[in-house]
């Protein structure tokens, strides 16, 4: 494995992986129907104690 | 039998110390192995005086385990007074160059004493205590594996003590923010590791289903710093009794290393850990929910995914290629996005409430920190600029910038968190006195802004004295006259650094009152009791 095997591999499917993981991620966090549950999260630290 | 284990483990440790200090093959490492020595057999000792036979009464599983907080909370204070006050005698040397007292505390090694101990034992033990204190109440669960919490605390304290001592004793691998040497790196690597599964356990044994946002913070902050240190620092020993060892990078590949290290040391150290501090005791202080919990994910996902690359801005109008130069400045400029949405997520927690900002000087504390947040990641992608780099960089307005930073975005959150934290940890009604953080407030941020522009005024002063070129060509400057025009600035910087110093003083006596049970008798802060209506 070298430096130029490695480089393809980072600037084609590792950027894609990466790219779409965190659109992923985003698209997540904003699905509809999110709202609620965040809401509670939100609420967590302030219900102890 | 009452540290029984650990009596005997660390005598092994100890010994062990006492046969290194004598076959060591250098003499900075026996200089270095005699101080572990004595600092392990004064260890043992106060075990050994502590112990009993008793058998140990049964631990209530339900109940959180704060022992090491409390422990980090007063390290925290402690080791934040060394660091700053190496702060103001470094900032005085350089005025002053006859203040260097050769050989153990010149500016060569006070330096790494200063960023260290400010970084890594202050600020570390600060997201160390913090990290402790939020998981188990966010999870509602006790810290996992029983004394591992006790191993990690009294850990991370040697590695302090050990790397700090070895600045003194000259030993070093000259790389920033990692200077300590391969034993102290193996030591550190073991303690993190240690951190890890002790705050991992206790996210697996939750109780709360959710994983509240704080806690993916400082896992990431503790996962990232376990990848950086390990990497940054692989490297052969040149003896295994030893105080010198070699990277195993070499030329600007070592480079690379180093600054994907140091870059996101501060992205994962001191932003992404605070970010978790943030998180959990903005809210909790204002006693009001996160603005927007999905922002906060969004926030967290764009730091990882884009801090990360940001290392290269270091390197700029260097032997690294190009491109890796403007990668790391295009993923600089990105980091503009998640940094402001989180300036205002933090700022927007306190939508409706913005009268505690006058009555409750804790808040006025952290809503300053996350507007040094704000400023200080402006203008760090803003200096990542290539064309504003090459003005900025290697002058004072890079210490100007780190220093807006540390002081009002890390120093700031940590202060509100030791100030929220501590009165709960003890169980006392209240701090001993507001009045004095009031006082602690405005002496840290006028020291700020001081220490800050009068960077600022230097940096660029001495940027624009060394590209001045006269009319054939020739340089005007030579580089001893940009030393000398700066002299005043240096004075008012120790200055400004004294202001932030004091503050943290008063801190210390406040918070120290506040354990002893204290409360001073003072007037309210105005605004915070009703006033009376007179009867009609």
């Amino acid at each position: 494995m070298d430096y130029n095997l490695m480089r393809e591999f980072a600037d084609s499917w590792g950027l894609a992986a990466m790219a779409l993981f965190f659109v992923g991620a985003i698209a997540f966090a904003l699905r509809p129907g999110s709202r609620k549950l965040a809401d509670e999260a939100a609420r967590i630290p302030l219900e102890d104690e | 039998m009452k540290f029984g284990t650990q009596i005997f483990a660390l005598g092994l440790f100890t010994f062990a110390a006492l046969v290194a200090a004598g076959f060591g093959v250098d003499e900075p490492f026996r200089q270095h192995m005699w101080v572990l020595f004595f600092v392990l057999l004064g260890f043992v000792g106060i075990l050994i005086r502590n112990t009993n036979f008793e058998v140990a009464a049964p631990i209530d599983p339900s109940a959180y385990m704060d022992g090491p907080i409390r422990y980090g909370a007063i390290a925290t204070i402690f080791w934040g007074v060394v660091g700053m006050l190496v702060g103001v005698v470094i900032a005085l040397q350089l005025a002053y160059p006859d203040l260097n007292i050769q050989p153990w505390f010149n500016f060569g090694r006070l330096r790494p004493l200063h960023t260290s101990g400010v970084v890594f034992a202050f600020g570390g033990n600060a997201l160390l205590c913090t990290s402790l204190y939020v998981v188990q109440r966010t999870c509602r669960a006790r810290l996992f594996g029983g004394d591992l919490g006790w191993f990690v605390f009294w850990g991370y304290q040697l590695f302090i003590v050990m790397a700090a001592t070895g600045y003194l004793l000259g030993i070093t691998e000259s790389r920033e923010y990692a200077e300590p040497e391969w034993y102290v790196d193996i030591w550190l690597t073991i303690v993190w590791v240690a951190y890890l599964i002790l705050f991992l356990g206790t996210i697996l044994k939750r109780k709360e289903p959710h994983i509240y946002v704080a806690n993916w913070f400082y896992l990431s902050f503790i996962v990232t710093i376990a990848m950086l240190h390990v990497i940054n620092n692989l490297s052969m020993p040149a003896s295994f009794l030893g105080s010198k060892s070699y990277s195993a990078f070499s030329g600007v590949q070592d480079a690379l290393t180093q600054w994907w290290y140091g870059h996101n040391a501060v992205g994962f150290f001191l932003t992404a850990g605070f970010l978790g501090m943030m998180y959990y005791f903005v809210p909790k202080q204002a006693n009001r929910p996160v603005y927007s919990y999905r922002l906060s994910i969004v926030h967290f996902w764009a730091i990882i995914f884009l801090y990360i690359w940001a290392g290269p801005h270091h390197l700029h109008y260097t032997a690294l290629p190009d491109w890796a130069q403007t990668l790391g400045m295009v993923f600089s400029i990105m980091l503009w996005m998640p940094s402001w949405g989180g300036m205002i997520n933090g700022l927007m927690t306190l939508s409706g409430a913005w009268d505690k900002l006058r009555t409750d000087p804790i808040i006025r504390m952290m809503v300053m920190a996350i507007a040094f947040y704000g400023m200080s990641t402006f203008e760090g992608p803003m200096m990542s600029i290539k064309t504003v780099n090459s003005l900025s960089h290697y002058t004072d307005w890079t210490i100007g910038h780190v220093h807006s930073g540390a002081l009002g975005w890390v120093g700031m959150i940590s202060f509100g968190a030791i100030y929220f934290m501590v009165p709960k940890l003890w169980n006392r009604e209240r701090l001993y006195s507001l009045r004095l953080v009031t006082w602690h407030f405005w002496l840290a941020t006028l020291g700020i802004v001081v220490y800050a522009a009068v960077m600022w005024v230097s940096g660029i002063m001495q940027g624009l004295m060394w590209r001045e070129y006269d009319e054939q060509g020739f340089l005007v400057y030579s580089f001893a006259e940009t030393v000398a025009a700066m002299h005043p600035y240096y004075v008012m910087r120790a200055i400004g650094g004294a202001m932030y110093l004091s503050g943290t003083l008063i801190m210390a006596w406040n918070i120290g009152m506040t354990i002893l049970g204290h409360q001073r008798q003072e007037e309210p802060m105005p605004g915070s009791v009703p006033a009376l209506q007179p009867a009609e």
